[in-house]
């Protein structure tokens, strides 16, 4: 794929050196990039999904490994892998179905056999999604005859493709159902603020006192839509070092005519007393619910469960990772420097003493996340609505597939 | 010399001072002038030195039972044994420190036995007054002590005080007069001075005791006595703007303008004492801060205002010198409110001027209150961190991953000891903004050759895995084992306890104080709000530099807070290492109020 290969250097080498950063911005890029990856794709005659998926797992390989902190990018590249899968398995029915159109002559299956033919491609891929899905309330209660019937029919012709002899066009069909549930992919990352503001009026009634650690997009959308709403709330900022986002958060706020009060770090054990919720956004969430945050939340979690504060999560779908966290303050944190602490000028007199054996006598510690683990959140607002931490597992198990935990090229070639 | 402040305390604020009404036996109240005379005399001459409420039992008659505390009868004709309440009275006023114990031993003296007779009329005559003695009266009383001590100019206690406080009791002097047969009516003016004095001297242990905590407790969210404070003040505040809701009841002005009008005033200030003048500028500017900083500074300059002192002809040494101490602390509040282990050094120093025999000349007094400020700061300070390092060092292992929060002086001691002994550990250093006074003790502790780590207090979580210890200083510990400290503390006490490490607590007794406090919210310190915009070495960080002006924008820049005492694994003091002080708290507090250990 000469075409996509500059375009993926330049991405990684923006990953490596921080250009880009916030789970957003990533997740955007990286979706279109595999967009073009997947455009740029030739398909080959047979296992094209297996051949595409490898492709975006070749792919995914580097811009994984490029920040592998920056979990917003695997998230979107196992979005992808199980688009692809998906994507087959629903064109698979489809062909299938034609097959069994052509191939049935029964007179007491017509009529059933009728009514397939009729249903779109669009819906098969849904009711093939559901299948592949655990059965849901609503899948059982009104799909149930399609299903079996897709089913039976999905397992009878289980291997058998390009009969039909449509190949061309069946590749085509794939890539393009592919390229265009990224491109649904690429919206739901742009709309997850809406999703999640129209939230806002649920948990934000009157007279709410709110407490919330430096700045999170997510949670300023939410927070303006409780105000249009014409909810009335006062916020409490925690400035957040060392980056002090907390500052340009409480501007925008205090412009949209928000109560604010800007308070240090240090002071949130102090303040939160009188606080009703804790309301933050989040870096990555964890397959068992635990969140990557920006340093300091963890302190603030364990406040809000002290005084019996609801700790809130608001995060776009995106950024749930199916990763379980092991050492998590250790292997998914960043170190940065150190001149964001102390002044190297001043302190240089200080880096002249030193051990016997030369190591400097001091460090300087400079974590950029936090892992705040399960037990501590109250409630996760996702775009798909309010849920608890025991369940994001589900919401992993919809988006991802198991087989895709290990980013990795098999090395098998695919003709 | 007995401790019976207990049941006073135990008492409540409110109730009448006076007691035994109905219990004395006659012999006592029979002859009402003689007896009372030399039981006053009696009383007043067990002086200063005498203290605490034993006395009523001691003076009266055996007959009588102090402890019984029985509301006075409404009519003032029961009030035969009105005589030993003159003596209970002059016995209280032995035992209480504030200053307005010391008028009253003066004007004992002065005229001992007109007063005895006044104050036998006018304590009699009061005691029904006291039942209708509104809550209004009282406060009046209290603004009007108030008023009187913060005074810029200094003037003799009596005179001001009594000008006042008679001025707010003219209805009770009159009636006093009126109400006995009494044939003292050729000093009307003494005895409305005396009639204010006794008001004021009965009142005072309970209010003192209210104002003891921490500190006159002005409330600043009453706009009346906040425009009051401002015309007594010698240091122009200007008021915040956007002053934060929660904290109305505390004072908080804009910081950038006291310095330089300080300056200019420096020599217009005829009673303020130089080295005095020199520490509230030390306070405001910040160069000196932490507990025992201050208290050593405050203190090393009363000695030196001590010391320079002479008394003006006609009046009392002791009263005198208590006013203008007295003037000297409001001043100092001005610059920056007292700490806690200021207020405790300062209730000392009125204390031990009031008990200052009357038989000393003005340099034998002035040097034995200086020896005494010596002592203080030698025995309750400089002695008891050295003690406490000791308790503490034997909780410093090999191996060790020390953390601390800010900078305390006691545990820099402990660092520099356990390094000097040659243990091996390494200390994290956590910090804060907008005080960051991690980075001097980072600085001081690496020149030593410890080994250390420094980090930001959003980053305990990531650094706690690797501590063993937490060794914290405090401001000061209250009754109910609440470490109120250094904004912050509390955080940090809370992630250490979090992951079940040891969190100890080095304080010197004579921090401790008997009230209580449930969160940080209900007494605090507001520092200057403009420190949170500016972040220092980040001029790009210049976000909220405009809309500092905008009513929606409040900054909030807390100095202490209170960490909880289930946070706290032992707190190590002078008098040893304990895990719950309340006993502890309860007996060294009471050592201020009247004898010291």
């Amino acid at each position: 794929m000469p075409d996509v290969q500059p375009l993926v250097r330049e991405f990684v080498l923006k990953l490596k050196r921080r250009k880009v950063e916030g789970s957003h911005a990533v997740a955007r890029q990286t979706a279109e990039l595999l967009r073009s990856v997947v455009s740029q794709h030739r398909m080959g005659s047979t296992n094209q999904a297996a051949a595409l998926a490898d492709a975006i797992r070749g792919v995914g390989e580097q811009l994984i490994a490029a920040n592998p902190i920056e979990l917003a990018v695997g998230n979107i590249v196992r979005r992808v892998l199980h688009i692809i899968k998906e994507e087959d398995i629903s064109s698979t029915a489809v062909g299938i179905e034609g097959l069994s159109v052509t191939a049935e002559s029964d007179d007491e299956y017509d009529s059933e056999n009728d009514d397939h033919p009729t249903l779109s491609a669009a819906v098969l891929a849904a009711h093939a999604r559901n299948a592949l899905r655990a059965p849901s309330l609503q899948t059982l209660l009104e799909d149930i005859p399609v299903s079996t019937a897709l089913s039976r029919s999905a397992s009878s012709a289980g291997d058998s493709d390009g009969k039909s002899g449509d190949k061309s066009s069946k590749s085509r069909k794939l890539k393009h159902d592919v390229i265009a549930a990224i491109g649904d992919l690429i919206d739901e990352i742009d709309t997850c603020y809406d999703q999640i503001s129209e939230q806002a009026v649920e948990h934000i009634h009157q007279n709410e006192v709110i407490l919330t650690l430096g700045r999170s997009r997510t949670v300023k959308e939410f927070l303006y839509a409780a105000k249009e709403k014409k909810r009335s709330f006062r916020v409490f900022v925690a400035e957040g070092a060392p980056r002090y986002q907390g500052h340009v958060l409480a501007k925008e706020l205090v412009e949209k005519g928000v109560q604010t009060t800007v308070i240090t770090d240090s002071a949130v054990f102090a303040m939160i007393s009188r606080v009703n919720m804790v309301i933050v956004g989040a870096h990555a969430i964890m397959a068992n619910g635990g969140v990557i945050a920006p340093v300091g939340m963890n302190m603030v979690a364990l406040a809000a469960q002290r005084h019996a504060v609801p700790f809130v999560v608001v995060a776009g779908s995106h950024k749930l990772c199916p990763l379980y966290p092991h050492n998590p303050e250790v292997l998914l944190n960043e170190l940065k420097s150190p001149s964001d602490l102390l002044d190297f000028g001043e302190f240089s007199n200080c880096m002249n003493f030193s051990t016997q054996d030369g190591t400097p006598l001091l460090n300087v510690v400079n974590p950029t996340f936090d892992y705040v683990p399960p037990k501590l959140v109250s409630l996760f607002i996702t775009d798909t609505g309010g849920h608890s931490p025991s369940y994001m597992y589900r919401l992993i198990a919809e988006y991802y597939s198991a087989d895709d935990l290990v980013v990795k090229r098999s090395t098998t070639n695919y003709s | 010399m007995d401790l019976r402040r207990p049941p006073r305390s135990s008492s409540g604020g409110v109730e009448p001072k006076i007691r035994q009404v109905g219990f004395v036996t006659p012999d006592v109240s029979s002859e009402p002038p003689a007896p009372a005379v030399p039981a006053a005399a009696a009383a007043a001459a067990q002086p200063a030195a005498s203290s605490a409420g034993s006395p009523p039992a001691s003076d009266l008659s055996p007959g009588s039972l102090s402890p019984v505390m029985i509301p006075p009868p409404r009519h003032a004709d029961h009030l035969a044994p009105g005589s030993p309440s003159p003596a209970a009275s002059a016995s209280e006023l032995g035992d209480d420190e504030s200053w307005s114990r010391a008028p009253s031993a003066a004007e004992l003296e002065a005229n001992k036995g007109d007063l005895a007779e006044i104050r036998n009329d006018n304590v009699s005559a009061s005691i029904p007054q006291k039942q209708k003695t509104s809550k209004a009266e009282r406060r009046a009383i209290q603004e009007a002590q108030r008023a009187a001590k913060a005074a810029a100019k200094e003037t003799g206690l009596s005179g001001k005080s009594a000008g006042t406080v008679s001025g707010a009791n003219p209805a009770m002097s009159k009636q006093a007069k009126s109400s006995k047969a009494s044939q003292k009516k050729d000093v009307p003016q003494a005895a409305s001075t005396a009639a204010s004095e006794k008001k004021v001297t009965e009142r005072p242990p309970e209010r003192d005791r209210k104002k003891d905590a921490p500190h006159p407790r002005m409330q600043f969210d009453d706009v009346h006595r906040v425009e009051k404070a401002k015309k007594r003040a010698i240091v122009n505040q200007s008021e915040a703007r956007n002053r934060v809701e929660l904290f109305r009841h505390l004072p908080q002005y804009v910081h950038g303008t006291q310095l330089p009008g300080l300056e200019s005033k420096f020599f217009q200030l005829e009673p303020m004492h130089p080295s005095v003048y020199k520490v509230g500028l030390q306070y405001l500017s910040g160069e000196v801060s932490g507990g025992n900083g201050r208290c050593i500074a405050m203190l090393l300059a009363f000695k030196e205002a001590i010391k320079d002192y002479s008394t003006p002809p006609k009046k009392n040494l002791s009263r005198d010198l208590t006013a203008k101490i007295s003037s000297y602390v409001s001043f100092l509040i001005e610059c920056r409110p007292l700490s806690i282990s200021m207020g405790n050094a300062i209730r000392f120093l009125k204390n031990r001027i009031a008990k200052l025999p009357l038989t000393l000349s003005e340099s034998e007094a002035k040097s034995s209150l200086q020896s005494d400020i010596d002592r203080f700061i030698n025995e309750k300070i400089v002695v008891a961190d050295k003690v406490i390092v000791s308790h503490a060092i034997t909780k410093v292992r090999d191996n060790d991953v020390l953390l601390t929060y800010g900078s305390s002086s006691v545990v820099e001691m402990i660092l520099d000891h356990a390094h000097e002994l040659g243990r091996k550990f390494r200390v994290i250093v956590v910090d804060s903004r907008p005080k960051l006074e991690g980075q001097g003790l980072l600085r001081r502790l690496v020149e030593k050759g410890i080994n250390c780590t420094y980090t930001h207090i959003n980053a305990i979580s990531y650094i706690m895995h690797e501590v063993t210890r937490v060794f914290l200083g405090a401001s000061s510990i209250l009754s109910n084992g609440t470490v109120y400290s250094r904004v912050g503390t509390a955080s940090v006490a809370m992630v250490a306890h979090a992951f079940g490490i040891p969190v100890l607590v080095c304080c010197e007794a004579y921090k401790f104080h008997e009230r209580v406090q449930l969160d940080s919210i209900c007494a605090n310190e507001l520092g200057d709000p403009d420190i949170i915009l500016k972040v220092p070495g980040k001029a790009d960080l210049g976000h909220l530099k405009n809309m500092a002006d905008n009513e929606n924008l409040q900054l909030l820049n807390l100095t202490y807070d209170a960490t909880p005492s289930d946070y706290v694994s032992m707190i190590i003091t002078d008098y040893g290492m304990v895990k719950y002080l309340a006993p502890l708290i309860a007996v060294f507090y009471l050592s201020y109020l009247g004898i010291f250990i």
